[in-house]
């Protein structure tokens, strides 16, 4: 029997944040977006009293100061770093695994002999070797096993995995859980559903998949005969190419010089470039939007986006900028009060798709590629960075984080201190 | 359909063939030249089970008997299982320290240094051991 584990850590950045300080344990923590904006995490302490996902920090200031909630920047660093222990742990449990989230990832289990066991044990290494919580939710396919692992999370007496490889077990699960707890069953789609009497995980399993499909999607009736435990959906080994790599923030306020926000987008364009080079991709398109806040009545609204194209592929970031900087020069408009901009490249390629052209020699492509790598390699040691005119990374100006913790993992200078 | 030859290329690109010291007697290859090095990983030394390694930065003097002395980093493992007489890092009163762990007669965090007094852990309180401490990384010469 086809079997899928999904394991998923448990409020995993406010774990992280809990790694090194003891003293947060089983109180409040909260984790808020990039630029502090709204709640992205919440220990079960902080959901408790009642704090909501995706609330603005602003809203909920009063039961924050009142029950003494410790509040978070997203610390990326960290989490990304604890990521990776994660997902490293959890290869010794399968050789074949899907990391579908920077917290979840899918493990085949076929031919495991006693699933409860074992997914307790990948629990009990994680939290040991790592040091994060985690629950296992085990099924015969991954709509089924990201059920599984919601009751594991809801349910404290289930121990934190549940297998949900008999049927009569699935179906009792089902009956109790909202349809918009299904996995790829979105709030649009949850809403049409009730329309038509499906509350339930269990109703829309009984649904007659080709009448599903006529109505909503293929994807919709995949979503059913997966709740009836006909496994659709098989394990992505090689994660789907990237499509587009963007870069975009709002910035913590707002700017208004020429020369300020000429500086961000070309941060931007650097991020990206350097995104692209991580992934092995060349693009060929890129775009840029700058814009201001629809919400802001104290200057004229403006925005405006532009689009180019390089002359050949590319992943240099001289390139890239050169674009990126004449693109700015077309859309800027004086007298705003921009809140956010951003640049995203597109029309990606692998280097080994791409046909060289008459003009370019092959020196070039190596030259540049061995300046992009050295470029890499130092802005990465953390021993200094290099950055080109237009950019001024060297602060997070455009990104407000007063709560962020210290790169406990990733710098020597934030390595915690024990006494 | 006909070919026209337009140009020659340049210079074929040199083909580097390596020339082996040794001498390679026939028939039967030097066992020598197998011989292959690589340079040395430190963390090859310190480091068995990465995802589950951790550093932390020593403070104070409570320990400087078992070689830990302030600034120095330490390498916990948290996949090790912490046994009597390791040097851990507990956490303990809502906080991370470093202690020598004691199992036996009874539980207790032992500081080494004489001038302070081990910690008794009473039945019940809570003692989690964050990892065990495997190497103490020393500097010699300070920045």
């Amino acid at each position: 029997m086809r079997r899928f584990a999904l394991v998923d850590c448990n409020n995993f950045y406010c774990s992280c944040e809990r790694l090194f300080r003891p003293d947060l344990k089983r109180v409040p923590v909260v984790v808020l977006s990039n630029n502090d904006g709204c709640i992205v995490a919440r220990s079960p302490e902080a959901r408790a009293l009642g704090i909501g996902m995706g609330v603005p920090l602003f809203k909920v200031r009063e039961t924050v100061r009142r029950h003494n909630v410790r509040v978070f920047s997203s610390n990326y660093a960290l989490y990304g770093d604890i990521s990776a222990r994660v997902m490293q742990t959890l290869e010794r449990f399968s050789p074949d695994l899907e990391i579908y989230s920077i917290d979840e990832a899918f493990l085949d289990l076929s031919g495991v002999a006693s699933p409860v066991a074992y997914g307790q044990e990948i629990r009990a290494t994680v939290r040991r070797h790592v040091g994060v919580p985690v629950s296992v939710g085990i099924a015969p396919t991954k709509t089924l096993a990201k059920l599984a692992n919601y009751a594991a999370k809801r349910f404290a007496e289930t121990g934190g995995v549940v297998d949900l490889s008999a049927p009569h077990k699935q179906r009792r699960l089902l009956a109790i859980t909202p349809v918009g707890e299904v996995w790829g069953v979105g709030r649009r789609i949850a809403a049409s559903l009730q329309k038509l009497g499906v509350t339930t995980a269990l109703d829309l399993a009984r649904m007659e998949p080709r009448r599903i499909r006529r109505r909503f999607s293929v994807v919709l009736e995949r979503t059913v005969r997966e709740l009836n435990g006909e496994s659709c959906i098989g394990l992505e080994a090689m994660p789907a190419a990237k499509k587009q790599i963007v870069c975009s923030r709002s910035f913590g306020e707002k700017l208004t010089g020429y020369a300020e926000v000429r500086q961000a987008v070309c941060e931007f364009a650097a991020r990206t470039a350097e995104k692209l080079r991580r992934e092995e991709l060349l693009a060929r398109m890129v775009h840029l939007f700058i814009r201001t806040s629809p919400f802001d009545g104290s200057g004229p609204g403006y925005s405006n986006a532009a689009t180019g194209t390089l002359p050949c592929p590319s992943a240099d970031s001289r390139a890239i900028l050169a674009l990126v900087t004449r693109l700015f020069d077309d859309i800027w408009k004086d007298g705003c009060r921009y809140a956010k901009a951003g640049v995203m490249l597109g029309d990606l390629c692998s280097p080994d798709q791409v046909q060289p052209d008459l003009f370019t020699a092959g020196d070039d492509q190596d030259r540049s590629d061995r300046l992009m790598r050295a470029i890499d390699a130092i802005n990465h040691s953390g021993r200094g960075k290099i950055w080109f005119g237009g950019q001024r990374p060297q602060t997070d100006w455009f990104m407000r984080r007063a709560h962020l913790s210290p790169a406990y993992t990733t710098r020597w200078e934030c390595i915690p201190e024990v006494c | 359909m006909k070919a026209n030859l337009i140009g020659r290329a340049g210079d074929v690109a040199r083909l580097d063939i390596p020339l082996f010291l040794d001498a390679v007697p026939a028939g039967f290859p030097s066992p020598a030249s197998d011989y292959k090095e690589r340079t040395l990983d430190l963390n090859e030394l310190c480091v068995k089970n990465p995802a589950a390694t951790y550093f932390v930065r020593a403070q104070g003097d409570s320990m400087i008997e078992a070689g830990i002395f302030p600034g120095d980093v330490l390498v916990v493992d948290r996949s090790l299982e912490a046994r009597h007489g390791d040097v851990v890092i507990a956490e303990f009163n809502g906080e991370l320290t470093v202690k020598r762990l004691e199992l036996k007669p009874e539980v207790r965090l032992v500081p080494m240094n004489r001038r302070h007094a081990p910690v008794p852990v009473p039945e019940g309180a809570e003692l989690e051991i964050f990892g065990v401490v495997t190497t103490v990384i020393h500097s010699l010469r300070k920045p």
